[in-house]
């Protein structure tokens, strides 16, 4: 789905900085983030709290509170319009139309006041302009796509009456429901229990192969993002430090942090007898309010050289690696982990 | 690994948790099983990893064995003392060896008591003998002991990270020399490359001091490292309960089955591969059996009973 295309990107998000100001100063939360995305695309978007990976999304949709945000420079590219300069009358147009999104909590999500069938009728006859009738039509058939069973009697209870697993079906058929170019799922199974998450998951990519749009999915979890995307990118302090397919990204890392966050996994596969230490990552991630001025994984990073903690490298294409795997570092981690596997007399 | 002593330091008979329900307007009264007849024990220096999905009662088991929430019916032995036969004076006592390390540790911390005053609370209730200056000293050496550096006594919690207010929580609940702790989703709501370090540190105390942990989870991959035995919970029974290298490789009841296939692995070719090939076993309906020895010290539910109340 990466190949080489002559057509425009779906979204291309150039240079997007956002910042929140707070009494002890200005969180920098977005700090410069650029990459593109192609039709029918899926995104992983890895990244700890803080990372950047959320509000970066919720600034593209404007839907970031102003104040105490800002969007401080950038531009978001998506149907030959920046979505930044666009009107708050012609983004909501866009918002729940053309781009569906599913948040982590669908109890919070979902208005506990109003039937579910109203729920998913009401962007029917705002986007589509669809009629009552048509729009309920068409909600019973969102129900029966996302796999809720016995839909006509269900399609008039309320948000209570479903399971957890249930709503957040309910939000990716409200996500779903005009059709969109673009599903921004961000944690969306996170809050569910592990079952329902490989149901939840399953059913996004039959979804994907039925309608055929591109979807950011953003998680902690790497083992989700291993799945079910073409590309991965890994976000920390508000930048992106690694991105590429998503074979080439697990199988040769370039970021010392994606390689931490790897290594720290523990191996399902392997028995208690030999098991070894887990690798853990020291520290914490930064203070956003005071950035480390150059590579913000640099205090925690063993590898890093003096320039790491001075200046922060360009997000470009990595030496030797499958193309369009690109990595913020001003370290060679190949090389650097093969001397260390030389030095302990192994090879990795 | 040392070959652990054959006495259990916590032993749970038949413990069951029912909560009263009551309609609005005063009908029937019926009652919900958040737990039913659960039995295991755990022994020195071992930890039993309790799993199973939200609702299952893996919680309502945590705050039972610590009689922070007694169980309706069933009996709790602390190093063979039976919890519900003790005064308060010798509960409260005893409850000093029996600690709990919850999910959040900002809402477990007291946003307006430092960090150095929590940790040496314990101290004040407990011993209320001990020495300013040696509870200083001990509290300082608890700082160290967990990872922090002592010169962060007198912050307050909304100074620290996740990690370090999860490590705080740690101090305090080792810090009566307890034989048992147990850990409630300790790592949830840690960053990622938090966790690693929490588990570490668990791993590391339990070395050294040989405690034993109930470590309650939903995350199948740390509880198969960290625990020796898994009990797995499915609507407030346990259904499958075995040393955690034997649970893993061959599960045997269907729950167990459909929860370990929805792990997802952080490799692309065989998280693709798992997602195409998806187990859809669903454990049949109703009240899940009792336990049934399958193999040397390996437990499994037989057949689900019939329905007696709607759950």
């Amino acid at each position: 789905m990466t190949g080489s295309t002559t057509r425009p990107p779906l979204l291309d998000v150039s240079d997007l900085a956002v910042s929140f100001d707070t009494e002890g100063g200005a969180v920098h939360a977005v700090n410069g983030v650029s990459y593109t995305l192609a039709e029918g695309e899926t995104l992983g978007i890895v990244g700890e709290s803080g990372s950047g990976k959320s509000v970066h999304v919720l600034a593209m949709l404007g839907l970031i509170p102003r104040p105490p945000g800002r969007v401080t420079r950038g531009k978001v590219w998506f149907g030959g319009r920046d979505l930044l300069a666009l009107p708050e009358r012609d983004l909501r147009r866009v918002r729940g139309g053309e781009i569906g999104f599913v948040f982590q909590d669908p109890m919070s999500s979902l208005n506990p006041g109003m039937s579910v069938a109203a729920q998913i009728v009401e962007p029917l006859r705002i986007h589509l302009g669809l009629d009552q009738r048509a729009a309920r039509a068409r909600a019973r058939d969102l129900l029966d796509l996302v796999r809720i069973p016995n839909t006509k009697g269900r399609l008039d209870q309320y948000p209570h009456e479903f399971s957890g697993g249930q709503r957040q079906r309910v939000m990716i058929a409200i996500g779903l429901a005009c059709r969109p170019k673009l599903l921004i799922a961000d944690e969306a199974t996170t809050a569910l229990d592990v079952t329902v998450q490989a149901e939840i998951v399953a059913l996004v990519q039959e979804l994907r192969r039925e309608i055929g749009m591109a979807i950011i999915w953003i998680t902690h979890d790497l083992g989700v993002v291993a799945g079910i995307s073409d590309t991965v990118q890994v976000m920390y302090a508000g930048r992106i430090l690694e991105r590429g397919p998503v074979d080439a990204l697990f199988r040769d890392p370039r970021n010392a942090y994606t390689l931490g966050l790897l290594r720290s996994l523990p191996d399902l596969s392997r028995g208690r007898a030999g098991r070894k230490r887990l690798q853990q990552i020291d520290g914490a991630p930064p203070d956003m309010r005071t950035p480390p001025p150059g590579d913000p994984f640099a205090p925690r990073n063993a590898y890093a050289t003096p320039r790491c903690r001075a200046e922060m490298p360009p997000l470009s294409q990595a030496p030797g690696a499958a193309p369009g795997h690109l990595v913020a570092a001003w370290y060679d981690l190949p090389a650097l982990l093969t001397r260390e596997a030389a030095q302990q007399g192994h090879t990795p | 690994m040392k070959a652990a002593p054959a006495y259990p330091v916590i032993s749970v008979r038949n413990l069951s948790k029912s909560y009263p329900l009551r309609s609005w307007w005063g009908g029937k009264a019926d009652v919900f099983r958040a737990v039913e007849d659960v039995s295991f024990e755990i022994r020195p220096g071992e930890t039993l990893g309790l799993v199973g999905e939200s609702g299952s009662g893996k919680s309502t088991i945590g705050r039972a064995v610590t009689m922070l929430n007694p169980p309706t019916s069933g009996t709790i032995a602390f190093e063979g003392i039976d919890l519900a036969r003790l005064s308060p004076q010798a509960l409260c006592r005893t409850r000093a060896r029996i600690q709990t390390v919850f999910q959040d540790p900002y809402a477990a911390l007291n946003p307006r008591m430092s960090a150095g005053a929590y940790v040496a609370e314990a101290f004040r209730l407990h011993r209320p003998d001990m020495a300013r200056s040696e509870r200083r000293e001990a509290v300082a050496s608890l700082f160290a002991r967990v990872g922090l550096d002592p010169h962060f006594l007198g912050r307050y919690p909304h100074q620290f990270s996740g990690g370090q207010r999860q490590r705080i929580c740690i101090a305090r609940a080792i810090a009566l020399k307890p034989s048992f702790i147990v850990a409630d989703e300790p790592i949830a709501a840690l960053d990622v490359s938090i966790q690693a370090q929490v588990v570490n540190l668990l791993q590391d105390l339990q070395d050294d001091l040989g405690l034993s942990y109930l470590f309650i989870s939903h995350d199948l991959r740390m509880v198969r490292y960290l625990c020796h035995r898994v009990a797995v919970l499915w609507r407030g029974r346990i259904v499958e309960l075995a040393e955690s290298d034997r649970l893993y490789e061959d599960p045997r009841h269907p729950y167990t089955r459909r929860l370990l296939a929805a792990v997802p692995l952080p490799d692309p070719a065989a998280e693709r591969a798992r997602l195409a090939a998806r187990e859809t076993t669903n454990p049949a309906p109703g009240r899940p059996g009792d336990l049934v020895e399958v193999g040397p010290g390996h437990w499994v539910a037989a057949d689900p009973l019939p329905e007696e109340t709607d759950r």
